[in-house]
């Protein structure tokens, strides 16, 4: 633990993990709204000077802004030439003497009770290390928010690939043919794999209603407009599982003793949470828990619950055979047995005024969180916060309700439910444009959020956001009004179909409501006997860019040179918790508080006479080098603070949901191929406003990967179950988009120069996800003139509906009564 | 995972990996993939799916570039394997890996060793590849975080740099 090393001063005490669980389960939550009121961060000093002398509030960013030298720009990537050069290292690549290696016996079937095990013939078991529930010294959970889900099942098995026993075996040769030879007797259990059968309690399997979570928001009143209103819109949609397929398998090496604990080195998001679920499962106290992040190849949200599981499979049997043990998975036991995006439904009934503007709304969002709680409540709510999309509502009613089926969990994927109720509104939206017989791009102006409005939770926008001006531009860069016009000619006597589909969103970055207070993240930044700075963070790099922009908000703080600022590799014992990284969160939180700490260095060393106010970058390493040899240590810690004007009732469900949106307007332009009947995406333009962009590079990177994820979501990546086991765990029969399906991506950024994070940047990570699947289908439906609401939407899909004589449509609209 | 080869002999394999004469002692259906990574300790080379659909442990064989998780050892005896390590072996990155870390083209960098051989592959045949060319030329090996376009931007770059040069 960062605690051990030395004490904190700090008034309230940081716990490992998650932020404690709460009846409503907020993961989320508001942070701060900086240009309202800047946020407050403490800046403990761990120097032998008075630390009292350096606490100050930090400055306003935008400060800086102007004579920014390296945020801005595209710096290297911090650990670019280890990863083009093949010598990063990753936990496959990690290798320990006498390691032995893991695998996981698991269930085949998806409910019933587990009667008897049978070590088959042709293995030597007296080879093998085996790990049952009997061997956990703690409690058999996973811990995060609830502890339903065991680590090991144990007499009830709830989902097909759950985990059973665990085995080792210095060869791994031998381990798949082992893990054949274990046969399990059930007495099977009827088992749930419809959202509505779960829905309809024909069998109760989770809890006492089959019901994770659920919420209600209400805005005004919407039971006296549907009397009233010109159009009644109804219509539901859904969208499918997503498996996130980071390339790199998840995997964990883990070893333990009795002197030192349990260590863990993984492919993972989050240290804390497996920090956490370690501590419960083994019942050690925290300095004995040790986990480290190796570099770690894609996670997207698939390694941020998940990689617990792994960790506590692999430190089990490390402690079975006090030897260093490995878990690497292979592909198809990753895609089976770990999460997936949440399966959706989507109910909207809409009131419109006859010119087109929203006067009332009810939702149903509904997601399928599988067969135990995991992070189910936390998507959820994320889901009904986005639902009523980038619009104003003058009254609404959100339900939302998370079921439990016999399928493996879902859990995070980018965008973590947004992308799911925002593809339900960005369809309806198109459908209330053709109902109330107005363009899909007057719909929308007609309705945009603008500043001064609240949300549906009741948050006002008070960031001078202009939702019209951001369609235009992206219309003009899409060329949207000519293709539209030359499409509708040309499609006539063409088979290939063309179309153009908008989509225009929102995404909150940060924890929801009060997540960020609960959490507390604390960052440190240290000074080095050789004078660079060193940040202290368990915010991990999988891609996203992590290291390399928190060590660019260091440098710009400071006006020191970014090859001067390192990151240490996250490890429970060598940084403080900051959190998951997970949410948008890293760049506008976690880099707030960086930049935070880091200036609290340069105020301990002014206030030690070392260093002048205007100082060269050579000055600065200078006078830390002098520090530290006078001293011996040199480290400033930062920690999350929430303003106290930020209002966010749990209960009610109202208030600030985020500290910053990010906004956009995405563009698809479509082919429909008659003869083959797939669709194809010829040209993207994403246009967002994410404040400021500190590395070009990086974000162009991110949002790209988003579309390109977001494409794959709508056209191509459909999972098939099959008694809630996913039959098409290959990337030969997952399809994935490749280099030769995607359209130019063209992107673009609005920078409204707002202050928000770390020198006025949002989050990025997850809005990209949010917007392509619902302008793609937009676009299909422009091509065809038939609706489509459900995704994927593959090319059979297509076929069906073009089959049929009559259109699938399933919107109503009527007079009013 | 390769099928168990404890019950049969193992073999001597001769190949030259980044220009180094290796001899290994294995069994002859490991999978080359396996005998990078564990018998030579070359971690560069990446399993992905180990089907041969992702590309991650894409390697040159005499010159082809061929999925190393699909390749029984034995079939390399003999031949001039290239991997990622054999690129900035003088400890200079050579203009392709460079143009990648200008351009973005490695994010997590999972896919990037393979990536990184497939452009190469496709640079010496096609120096000034068209951006068709590049789609194609890639389109064996799966990126999941860069949406591709800026590992086609590190490919034209480092043609327009010179890279066959």
């Amino acid at each position: 633990m960062f605690s051990r090393q030395q004490s904190r001063p700090l008034q309230r005490p940081v716990e490992a993990g998650l932020a404690p669980p709460r009846p409503s389960g907020s993961r989320v939550a508001p942070i701060y709204l900086p240009h309202q009121s800047p946020p407050r961060f403490r800046i403990v000093c761990h120097t032998l000077l008075q630390a009292a002398k350096s606490c100050k509030r930090l400055h306003d960013s935008s400060i800086r802004m102007k004579n920014a030298r390296i945020v801005g720009t595209s710096v290297p990537r911090m650990e670019g030439r280890g990863k083009v050069t093949g010598q990063a290292r990753y936990v496959d690549d990690m290798v320990l003497p006498g390691m032995l290696y893991g695998a996981t016996v698991r269930s085949r079937i998806p409910r019933g009770k587990i009667k008897k095990f049978t070590f088959g013939p042709g293995i030597e078991w007296n080879e093998f290390i085996i790990v049952t529930p009997r061997d956990i010294p703690g409690k058999n959970c996973i811990a995060l928010i609830e502890d339903d889900q065991p680590c090991l099942a144990d007499g009830i098995v709830n989902h097909p690939e759950e985990p059973l026993l665990l085995l080792a075996h210095p060869d791994r040769h031998l381990l798949p043919k082992a893990v054949e030879a274990v046969t399990v007797e059930y007495e099977p259990l009827p088992a749930i794999f419809d959202m509505k059968e779960s829905e309809a309690l024909q069998q109760i399997i989770w809890g006492t209603d089959n019901t994770f979570k659920t919420y209600l928001i209400e805005k005004g009143n919407i039971d006296s407009v549907w009397q009233t209103a010109d159009h009644i819109v109804e219509a539901k949609y859904t969208t499918g599982a997503q498996e996130q397929l980071y390339i790199e398998n998840n995997g964990m090496i883990a070893t333990f003793d009795l002197q030192q604990g349990l260590t863990v080195w993984g492919s993972l998001q989050c240290p804390y949470y497996i920090h956490k679920a370690l501590m419960k499962l083994f019942g050690l106290p925290a300095d004995r828990v040790r986990v480290v992040q190796m570099e770690t190849g894609g996670a997207f949200g698939g390694k941020e619950e998940y990689p617990s599981m792994i960790a506590a499979h692999a430190a089990l049997l490390a402690m079975k055979s006090g030897k260093p043990v490995k878990i690497i998975y292979d592909r198809m036991e990753d895609m089976a047995a770990t999460t997936k995006r949440h399966p959706s439904h989507t109910r909207h009934r809409t009131a419109v005024s006859k010119d087109g503007k929203l006067l009332a709304g009810e939702i149903d969002f509904t997601i399928d969180g599988g067969a135990y709680k995991t992070l189910s409540p936390v998507v959820l709510s994320r889901g009904a916060i986005h639902a009523g999309g980038a619009y104003y509502w003058p009254s609404i009613r959100i339900r939302a309700k998370a079921v439990a089926t016999n399928a493996p969990p879902h859990g995070a994927f980018r965008g973590f439910g947004a992308p799911q109720s925002l593809f339900a509104i960005e369809r309806h939206m198109d459908r209330i444009a053709q109902i109330v017989g107005l363009s899909p791009v007057e719909i929308r102006r007609r309705n945009f959020l603008k500043p001064g409005q609240t949300t549906t939770t009741g948050q006002t926008v008070n960031e001078e956001i202009d939702l019209g001006k951001l369609l235009d531009r992206a219309l003009e860069l899409s060329d949207y009004h000519a293709k539209k016009k030359i499409f509708a000619q040309d499609n006539e006597q063409s088979p290939r179909k063309k179309g153009m589909g908008i989509a225009a969103f929102l995404h909150g970055a940060g924890f929801t409501g009060s997540g960020e207070r609960f959490l507390g993240s604390v960052v440190g930044v240290e000074a080095c006997d050789d004078g660079n700075l060193r940040i202290l963070v368990s915010s991990t790099e999988f891609g996203q860019g992590t290291n390399t922009v928190l060590c660019q908000i260091v440098a710009e703080a400071l006006g020191i040179h970014y090859e001067d600022v390192s990151i240490a590799q996250p490890d429970t014992h060598e940084v403080p918790n900051s959190g998951p990284t997970v949410a948008s969160r890293t760049v506008m939180v976690v880099g707030k508080l960086v930049q935070s700490a880091a200036v609290g260095i340069r105020n301990t060393l002014t206030a030690s006479g070392m260093l002048k106010d205007s100082y060269s970058p050579e000055e600065f390493r200078a006078a830390c080098r002098a520090y530290v040899a006078a001293h011996g240590k040199l480290r400033s810690v930062a920690q999350y603070e929430q303003p106290d004007d930020i209002v966010w009732d749990e209960d009610k469900y109202r208030g600030s949901a985020y500290a910053a949106f990010a906004w956009a307007v995405y563009v698809a332009e479509v082919t429909v191929d008659l003869t083959t009947y797939s669709a194809t995406v010829n040209d993207f333009v994403a246009l967002q406003e994410i404040g400021r962009v500190l590395h070009p590079v990086l974000a162009k990177g991110q949002i790209i990967g988003g579309v390109a994820q977001g494409i794959g979501f709508a056209l191509y990546e459909k999972v098939i179950w099959e008694n809630g086991r996913m039959q098409n765990g290959q990337m030969t029969n997952y399809i994935m988009p490749t280099s030769a399906d995607l359209p130019p991506i063209r992107v673009y950024f609005e920078e409204l120069g707002n202050v928000h994070g770390a020198f006025g940047a949002k989050g990025i990570g997850e809005l990209p996800m949010d917007g392509p699947a619902p302008a793609i289908v937009n676009a299909i439906e422009d091509a065809l003139h038939i609706s489509f609401d459900c995704i994927p939407l593959l090319p059979e899909d297509i076929f069906a509906a073009l089959s049929e004589n009559e259109s699938p449509q399933t919107a109503i609209a009527r007079a009013p009564e | 995972m390769s099928q168990s080869p404890k019950s049969r002999e193992k073999c001597e394999i001769s190949f030259t990996v980044n220009g180094k004469l290796e001899t290994v002692h294995v069994h002859a259906m490991e999978r080359l993939l396996d005998v990078l990574r564990h018998e030579l300790g070359l971690t560069g080379t990446k399993e992905g799916c180990g089907e041969g659909e992702c590309g991650s442990c894409s390697v040159l064989i005499d010159g082809m570039l061929v999925n190393s998780c699909l390749i029984p050892v034995l079939q390399a005896n003999g031949t001039k394997i290239v991997t990622i390590e054999g690129l900035a072996a003088d400890g200079r990155l050579q203009i392709l890996q460079q143009a990648f870390l200008d351009c973005g083209g490695a994010q997590c960098g999972i896919c990037t060793p393979g990536m990184i051989l497939a452009s190469l592959h496709l640079l010496e045949k096609k120096p000034q590849p068209t951006l068709e060319e590049i789609r194609e030329g890639l389109s064996g090996n799966l990126c999941r975080c860069t949406g591709y376009m800026q590992i086609f931007d590190a490919v034209a770059e480092a043609a327009r740099r010179g890279a066959t040069a």
